[in-house]
């Protein structure tokens, strides 16, 4: 066991953790902040994606002790303490970029990494960006459009299926 | 995964010091290593983590050359290099997706010499200089077939030393499910030298494929390598692709790189 100390969503936290505990782990287990989902559990789906120092990285392959001392994001952070859902989940609500569900959380924090780079990116680069987020259900083509809503632009152009 | 101890060394004397033992690994950004893990493809007993150690960190601009710390994570390089060298901010940017690219390193995907990997074609096309904790190993004498290296036990990577070229460019046919490379090609032009490496595409991992250097120092253009391919025998066969494929694969991507380089 050691001693893990990092600050998730704005709130310190600390815990004595095996050396194997993936970050995704530790979030769900030792803080039960479920929202951080593991899909393939083999870095390839983005399920799992959070924020390290401000940029994305898949939580499952990652140890939450090299995240010693880092500041982390996660999905729980995205909404207001009462419950106003952040523009870009917003959007998601709005342009139906969801159906399951599942992939969601990493996508919502991979859209964040990617307007915080790229503030009015096409469709193109967004779609270029969620290389590594897996969807099973939308076809992606709304979750575009979700993103692209949410930067500000006109999506009447996108794709609809 | 299984039960592992993760030292987190400071220093790269540290970190040397605990690579002592046989059972431990250096973790550099683990985007390979941690899969790989649980798998028990590896099982290293110690992890001896490198994200902490200083002296590893960082990219320095010299004189007509690049030196890029082992520990410079792809997204980094894409962002730092994007003006001074943009053939290799290039290769960088396209290595995986963003949150791969956020966590793997320069010094770890080289020490893996995956035989698909982007980085390996970089290094041995701009041939650039491996520097270890313990010499500097020229790019033509580092990779030694797939994931092999010329690092012996208990060395490691410190940083690597490219020297600028006056054009290079890399052209790659992604596999779309892994995005590793099913042909990768960088060109680069030194002078009248001009190397040209090939990654994703033989069982020998990268390599030199000297007809199209040579082709290309006398007419650097895609039109140097019109109808060229390499030969079919040693490329990989699988179910992405035929080792015919792959070859033809090679030929189409190196007119690419030349075509970006001498525009």
């Amino acid at each position: 066991m050691t001693e893990v100390s990092m600050t998730v969503n704005g709130r310190p936290v600390r815990a004595d953790v095996p050396d194997n505990t993936l970050l995704a782990d530790f979030l769900r287990e030792n803080l039960e902040l479920t929202g951080t989902h593991v899909g393939c559990d083999t870095a390839q789906c983005g399920a799992c994606v959070v924020h390290v120092n401000g940029r994305a990285v898949k939580s499952c392959n990652i140890f939450a002790l090299e995240c010693e001392g880092a500041e982390v994001a996660t999905i729980e952070g995205e909404a207001a303490p009462d419950g106003t859902l952040s523009a870009i989940q917003q959007a998601f609500q709005d342009h139906h970029g969801l159906q399951c569900g599942f992939c969601t959380p990493g996508m919502v924090m991979s859209a964040k990494a990617l307007l915080a780079e790229n503030p009015e990116p096409t469709e193109a680069e967004i779609r270029a960006y969620l290389k590594g987020n897996i969807c099973r259900c939308t076809g992606y083509h709304n979750i575009v459009r979700a993103i692209m809503a949410a930067s500000g632009q006109d999506v009447s152009n996108i794709a609809a299926e | 995964m299984y039960e592992v101890i993760i030292t987190r060394p400071r220093t790269l004397a540290e970190a040397i010091d605990l690579l002592g033992s046989d059972e431990s690994q250096p973790l550099a950004g683990g985007q390979t290593l941690i899969p790989t893990m649980k798998q028990r493809l590896a099982a290293p007993e110690t992890l001896v983590s490198l994200s902490g150690v200083k002296e590893l960190a960082g990219i320095t601009r010299g004189d007509g050359e690049i030196t890029i710390g082992a520990t410079a994570t792809h997204a980094e390089v894409a962002r730092e290099l994007a003006d001074s060298y943009p053939a290799l901010a290039a290769l960088a940017g396209n290595i995986g997706d963003p949150a791969v690219r956020n966590r793997g390193t320069i010094g770890g995907s080289l020490a893996n010499n995956d035989p698909a990997a982007d980085y390996p074609a970089g290094a041995l096309g701009g041939n650039a200089t491996i520097i270890t904790n313990d010499r500097e190993i020229p790019a033509d004498q580092f990779f030694g077939g797939m994931f092999t290296t010329a690092l012996l036990e208990g060395e490691i990577i410190t940083a690597v030393k490219f020297p600028l070229p006056d054009a290079a460019a890399y052209a790659k046919f992604d596999q779309p499910a892994s995005r590793f490379a099913l042909a990768g090609v960088f060109v680069a032009r030194f002078g009248d030298v001009v190397r040209v490496a090939v990654t994703g595409a033989s069982e020998e991992g990268v390599f030199r494929w000297e007809a199209a250097e040579q082709a290309l120092s006398g007419d650097f253009s895609a039109a140097a390598l019109d109808g060229m391919k390499p030969d079919a025998v040693g490329m990989i066969g699988d179910l992405h692709g035929s080792p015919e494929y792959r070859a033809h694969l090679v030929g189409v991507m190196a007119r690419r790189a030349v075509a970006v380089a001498a525009g």
